[in-house]
């Protein structure tokens, strides 16, 4: 486990709730080298925001239980104060999100935004962190940056505001750039920019990523790797080419044909997963995917282990030859 | 920002305009209210009934009459009272402002920096010990009125504990211009700013720590923190600003009310010589011009201080600038 940047092992987010504990993030371990781009996929309410969010220390529901381990360069995150959490914050690992026209404080300049953070981090003059906040305005390719930087987040459009959201996570150049949905607020086009643009920021920057999405698209198009979350868990963790190849996980395969085929004949109807994620108070006590599944037999309600070889694991039951079968002979069944 | 101006005044001028007719109205054309019954007292025969009613000019039709009075407020500045014949309008308005003014102003000052760091304490502090006791305090500020308080200081301030070290420094009521003596001023008017602030400290810190708590669980209060800042810069910088949009809508309302005669019975129970006493009186004696007087000044400082919250609201959000 040498050289990883992120290492995470047996996180459990739960919250205390009235109906009883509410078990966020069930038990999941990953880690994120350097220099490598990850992708999490999964659902709303899987659980991928959350365990993220536990890794930035940013859950401060008191209601919230964190357990097991987080560790960032070999230091443990897990149980560090808000103000020891601070140095980490921004400087070591930054964070992009869904919405830049929220997330961003309206009331205030995106430059005076991003020399409020350079300065939290670094020892700057004020004029110092100016320069560098155009600088950085113009590497993320924001045409006359030196204009841009004395706007308020509601005069750029959509495209531009991510864009400079992003300039502001790169100002203390951190290692680590979690990035939640950071295209699902975007148009399609602008989504492939910000994309191209992530990908341009681990060249330049030699930062590692992590991208949280629903979008397998999104994943074809950036990412190594990626983890398939369901209901607070990692049901398969595979390279980015095997998960649109020989993906081993029934609810992979779901999320896989949800897509529309570019080639062939169209299908009269998308095949979709029956059913809806399950309650995260009522889980079913074995493989959560169980009741959804189409391939489902007895052993599923004990649960099953992340299993595989190197780089590739599923949680499931059924044997490799059976998931080779099965996944060869599911475009022909589908309805 | 010129066309603002223009604007600005432009409706100033048509709300005057519309109170100046209605407070007109309601006194001189509403059936049963004869003013000039009224000042010719009880029992007054129908022959000085008349004569009244022409010495006033009560007899003519009611648009010129109305017409007159604007006229002598505005162009002659001669309006002359009904109750105490001679006795000019204006001088008394203007020998009443600066009494009220002060008062409102100073007390102005004690709730906004009373109120925000109430209401930034017991948000920063939410949900503790420190957050509830503020609260609670709040909440008897609001409930008691300021005619019982003000009884009460002065119960305590000049007359129990009037010889004690604590108070002995307390003038007697009454109102000293700042220009005769600053030192006196500002000892007389201390506690009617407090007793007067008191209530919208209350209001002002439970309606800030709402808003803040409301402002914590924005999507930029999370960005905040992902940058490393402080709780502190973060809440003071981040979630303040936005939050005191509707303090100062509030605050705007309140000071132009109490400026133009709101702040009343504090005048009364301080023997301070204000617009509200003035306004008081003109209103027991049905005394129309000082009435109508105080009204025009009142309706003057309301739009006026919606004016400054509107440029207030310009410089919190940019996002208003636009429009």
């Amino acid at each position: 486990m040498e050289g990883a940047l992120l290492d995470v092992r047996d996180l459990r987010v739960s919250f205390r709730t009235e109906r009883g504990l509410l078990r966020a993030v069930d038990t999941i371990s990953f880690r994120v080298d350097t220099h490598e781009i990850v992708g999490v996929v999964g659902e709303s309410g899987s659980g991928k925001t959350v365990s993220l969010m536990s890794v930035m220390g940013l859950i401060t529901d008191p209601n919230a239980v964190i357990e097991g381990s987080i560790l960032y360069k070999g230091r443990e995150l897990v149980g560090l104060s808000q103000r020891q959490l601070r140095s980490v914050r921004g400087s070591e690992i930054a964070m992009i999100f869904q919405d830049p026209m929220t997330a961003l404080t309206p009331v205030y300049t995106i430059g005076w935004q991003i020399e409020e953070q350079i300065r939290a981090h670094l020892d700057l003059s004020r004029t110092q962190a100016r320069r560098r906040a155009i600088e950085l305005l113009g590497e993320v390719g924001i045409a006359d940056p030196a204009s841009a930087v004395d706007r308020f987040p509601h005069e750029l459009s959509g495209g531009m505001r991510q864009r400079a959201f992003i300039a502001m996570a790169l100002s203390c150049k951190p290692s680590l750039l979690i990035a939640d949905e950071p295209t699902t607020a975007l148009d399609v086009t602008v989504q492939a920019q910000i994309l191209e643009l992530l990908g341009k920021l681990r060249r330049d920057f030699g930062s590692s990523i992590i991208i949280v999405t629903h979008d397998l698209g999104v994943v074809a198009e950036i990412a190594d790797r990626v983890m398939v979350m369901y209901a607070g868990r990692i049901v398969e963790r595979v390279s980015k080419r095997d998960i649109f190849t020989r993906p081993w996980h029934p609810y992979t395969w779901g999320l896989h044909d949800s897509i529309p085929p570019l080639q062939g004949k169209k299908p009269h109807r998308l095949p979709s997963i029956p059913g809806s994620p399950p309650s995260l108070t009522s889980l079913p006590p074995g493989c959560a995917f169980s009741p959804r599944c189409r391939y489902r037999f007895d052993r599923c309600a004990e649960r099953p282990a992340l299993e595989g070889e190197e780089g590739h694991a599923a949680a499931c039951h059924l044997s490799l030859e059976e998931r080779a079968r099965l996944y060869a002979s599911r475009r022909r069944e589908a309805p | 920002m010129l066309s603002l101006l223009v604007r600005r005044t432009a409706q100033m001028l048509f709300v005057m305009a519309g109170i100046s007719i209605l407070v007109f109205l309601i006194f001189f054309a509403t059936p049963g209210s004869d003013p000039a019954s009224r000042i010719a007292g009880r029992n007054a025969s129908p022959e000085v009934l008349a004569a009244v009613r022409h010495d006033f000019g009560l007899d003519r039709p009611l648009p010129v009459q109305y017409a007159l009075m604007m006229q002598h407020l505005f162009i002659t500045h001669d309006l002359t009272s009904f109750v105490n014949r001679g006795q000019r309008v204006i001088p008394e308005v203007i020998e009443a402002a600066p009494v009220t003014l002060s008062l409102v102003l100073g007390a102005a000052v004690f709730w906004v920096i009373g109120s925000i760091g109430i209401g930034v304490l017991a948000a920063a502090t939410r949900d503790s010990v420190v957050d509830r006791l503020l609260m609670a305090a709040g909440l008897i500020g609001i409930s008691m009125p300021v005619y019982w308080l003000g009884e009460i200081v002065n119960l305590v301030t000049q007359s129990r504990f009037h010889d004690t070290w604590l108070f002995s420094w307390v003038p007697p009521l009454g109102y000293t211009a700042f220009t005769e003596d600053p030192w006196l001023w500002f000892k007389t008017l201390l506690l009617p700013w407090m007793t007067l602030a008191i209530l919208y400290i209350g209001l002002y810190g439970r309606v800030l720590r709402a808003n803040l708590v409301e402002a914590m669980q924005e999507d930029y209060i999370r960005t905040a923190r992902a940058k490393g800042l402080s709780e502190s810069r973060i809440l003071l910088h981040h979630a303040l600003r936005t939050s005191l949009i509707a303090f100062v809508t509030l605050f705007g309302l309140d000071f132009g009310a109490l400026v133009g005669g709101g702040a009343l019975l504090t005048e009364v129970v301080f023997g301070l010589q204000g617009v509200g006493k003035l306004t008081y009186d003109a209103l027991r004696n049905l005394d129309l011009p000082v009435i109508m007087a105080t009204v025009m000044y009142a309706s003057f400082f309301v739009v006026f201080a919606n004016a400054l919250v509107d440029i207030t609201y310009a410089t919190l959000d940019p996002r208003v600038r636009l429009a």
